[in-house]
């Protein structure tokens, strides 16, 4: 069974058509690489899947239960329990350290967790920097707390958009290396990104042009 | 991690917090002043009335029967009632008893004096009087207290019968007499004891009075031959405005319930002070000169009326000025938020945040406020009536209300603009 499933789904911005009609499906534990040049509708298919957005028409189902008619106080719990975003910006709260920058996603969702959030921020090698603020750390550095921020919920689904936008080289492999650690532990990712490089790291790619998926295709599975 | 949250807010926007701590401090240093001067300016007001007159008199109950329905007055051949001086210390044993500010009797006799035809008025009177009260204290009262607004050049006379100090001339009769402070002239009573007496002080009062001698009310009574006797009482009493009550109470205190009757008695209406007086003085009718007392009442709602309003458009002004900084704020902070509202945060969690970062620094500026208020109230109270006005309990409980409604109403628009941020737009800058 799909853990996410998008029919017919199109989305209108005042008569510009910004998706139209995408069919989707993503499998539990599948790394999905969604690419596509500027304005081909990337961000807004992420922001529908990340229920930031609703689609005009068309259905979303997340884990069997369709999400696109739900309320706008039922999406923020989705996207509390059972979503974790990783922005291209990192986007963390710039007077908190990188702690509580982990522990502000555990507060929302149930409890803040001093003990389990240090795990997630050793697990992305930031165990010592975790008195730091945002600012105080690197582009990779920061972006490693939006990861550790994103997972440590435990959700079904990893949204990753651009997830190595901002980052050199170096930085690119390691956040990289997380996440195919996070795919081969059983994560769901779907990931929007522009570099060939990144999105051949995934299962599959599909290629979006003009709000529509042109061309989709299997890469190279993580063992 | 609310209170972190709340915490780094403020401690990373200071200016703004402090400009929000300042803005409230101002909006409630203002309104605590303004409701502090409220709350004690009915007594404070009441009490520089006072300075200008009496507003009862207090006569023999059958002269005031007989003025009042035939228009006869004491002289006319018809009544020759009067008031017992010895009484009269029982004016400040009543219940209102602090209430009574000054109080002085009157005795008027004709008396003839040398080089004048037609006879003058003296009107015996007390001007300083220390008074043994049956409580065993003691006080202070006459007409100095009581026309305090009268010009005097020279001085008040003495008090005792035995040795009188002289007397205080009006300011026409003595323009008239030709006479000052320090010569004397000579008098004579209806005893036909033709007296020397000096004139130790001319007053001007602005009536009748100007025509008249001030003598002290021994001299008077022994000139007429009524010796511990006096014709009325003027007092001067701290009052509350009347309401229907009290205008009840006035007609007929019988018609009253109980419960009413006691509320009656036990607050300071004029018409609940004289009929206190009534119960202490033998055969009294104490009058209050209604033009007065409803001219102060009126004047005192109007007062507070506009104290009100100020401390209301203070408290406004509050509100609108904390409500652009917090929206400022919030759009500010808006990344910020969509960052809280995409990891999960409802509107709840949101507002909450916003309202208590506003909570905590205008509880603070409110709290200086209170502080700044009272000091502010004080120097109203210094400067405007020469007396210190003292901290109110109840304005405490207001302030933290208003406080509260001032961070409330001033938060609605950045609330609104809070239910409205889509993280969508935010965090993908559009």
């Amino acid at each position: 069974m799909a853990i996410l499933e998008l029919q017919s789904v199109s989305m209108d911005y005042g008569g510009v058509k910004a998706l139209s009609e995408v069919n989707l499906t993503v499998a539990p534990g599948e790394w999905l690489a969604i690419m596509g040049p500027s304005g081909s509708g990337k961000t807004t298919l992420m922001n529908i899947i990340g229920c930031l957005d609703q689609a005009t028409s068309g259905r979303v189902f997340l884990d069997a239960e369709e999400i696109s008619q739900l309320s706008r106080r039922q999406l923020t719990a989705i996207r509390r329990d059972r979503i974790g975003l990783i922005f291209q910006q990192f986007h963390l709260v710039s007077h908190l350290t990188a702690l509580e920058n982990v522990m502000l996603a555990q507060y929302y969702h149930s409890l803040p967790d001093q003990d389990e959030a240090m795990a997630a921020l050793e697990r992305v090698g930031l165990g010592g920097r975790y008195r730091h603020l945002p600012g105080q750390l690197s582009g990779g550095e920061q972006q490693r707390v939006c990861i550790a921020r994103a997972l440590i919920n435990c959700p079904d689904l990893i949204l990753a958009d651009e997830p190595t936008g901002n980052l050199d080289q170096a930085n690119e492999e390691i956040v990289l290396a997380i996440l195919r650690q996070l795919h081969q532990a059983g994560g769901t990712i779907v990931m929007v990104t522009h570099a060939l490089e990144v999105g051949q790291e995934a299962n599959r790619i599909i290629q979006l042009e003009h709000g529509r998926v042109t061309e989709g295709k299997r890469h190279r599975h993580h063992t | 991690m609310f209170f972190r949250l709340v915490w780094g807010g403020i401690a990373r926007r200071r200016w703004r917090a402090l400009l929000t701590l300042f803005t409230m401090l101002l909006g409630v240093s203002l309104a605590t002043a303004i409701l502090n001067v409220m709350l004690d300016v009915g007594d404070k007001f009441n009490r520089e009335l006072r300075t200008y007159g009496a507003n009862l008199r207090v006569v023999p109950r059958s002269a005031a029967f007989l003025a009042d329905f035939y228009g006869l007055e004491e002289g006319e051949g018809v009544t020759d009632k009067y008031l017992r001086e010895d009484e009269l210390p029982r004016l400040k044993t009543i219940f209102w008893a602090y209430n009574i500010v000054d109080f002085a009797p009157l005795l008027t006799t004709p008396v003839v004096l040398e080089g004048v035809d037609q006879p003058v008025t003296a009107v015996g009177t007390w001007f300083n009087q220390t008074l043994s009260l049956p409580t065993g204290d003691t006080v202070t009262t006459g007409v100095q207290g009581l026309k305090s607004w009268w010009s005097l050049k020279g001085a008040w006379p003495g008090e005792a019968a035995s040795d009188p100090a002289g007397v205080a001339l009006g300011e026409s009769l003595a323009r008239r007499l030709r006479l000052s402070p320090g010569e004397s002239l000579v008098l004579t009573g209806q005893d036909g004891v033709r007296r020397t007496l000096p004139v130790t002080g001319v007053f001007l009062a602005g009536g009748r009075e100007d025509g008249q001698i001030y003598v002290p009310l021994a001299l008077a009574q022994a000139m007429a031959g009524k010796t511990g006797l006096v014709e009325e009482v003027e007092v001067s009493a701290l009052t509350t405005p009347e309401n229907d009550l009290a205008r009840r109470a006035a007609q007929s205190p019988a018609s009253l319930s109980a419960k009413e009757w006691e509320t009656w008695y036990c607050t300071a209406y004029i018409s609940s002070i004289a009929y206190q007086i009534e119960e202490v003085l033998t055969d009294a009718r104490a009058k209050p000169v209604l033009a007065v007392a409803e001219a102060e009442g009126k004047i005192l709602g109007k007062v507070e009326l506009l104290l009100t309003l100020l401390a209301i458009l203070a408290l406004v002004a509050s509100a609108l000025a904390l409500a652009n900084l917090v929206t400022a704020g919030v759009m500010e902070r808006r990344v910020e938020i969509g960052i809280l509202k995409a990891i999960g945060a409802g509107d709840l969690g949101v507002i909450s945040l916003v309202v208590a970062e506003v909570l905590l620094a205008g509880g603070v500026g409110g709290g200086l406020g209170y502080l700044l208020g009272i000091g502010l109230s004080d120097l109203i109270g210094q400067s405007v009536f020469g007396a210190s006005i003292s901290p109110h309990p109840a304005v405490i409980p207001l302030v933290l209300v208003l406080v509260f409604l001032v961070s409330v109403v001033g938060t609605l628009p950045a609330i609104r603009l809070l239910l409205r941020l889509n993280p969508r737009e935010v965090l993908h800058g559009r």
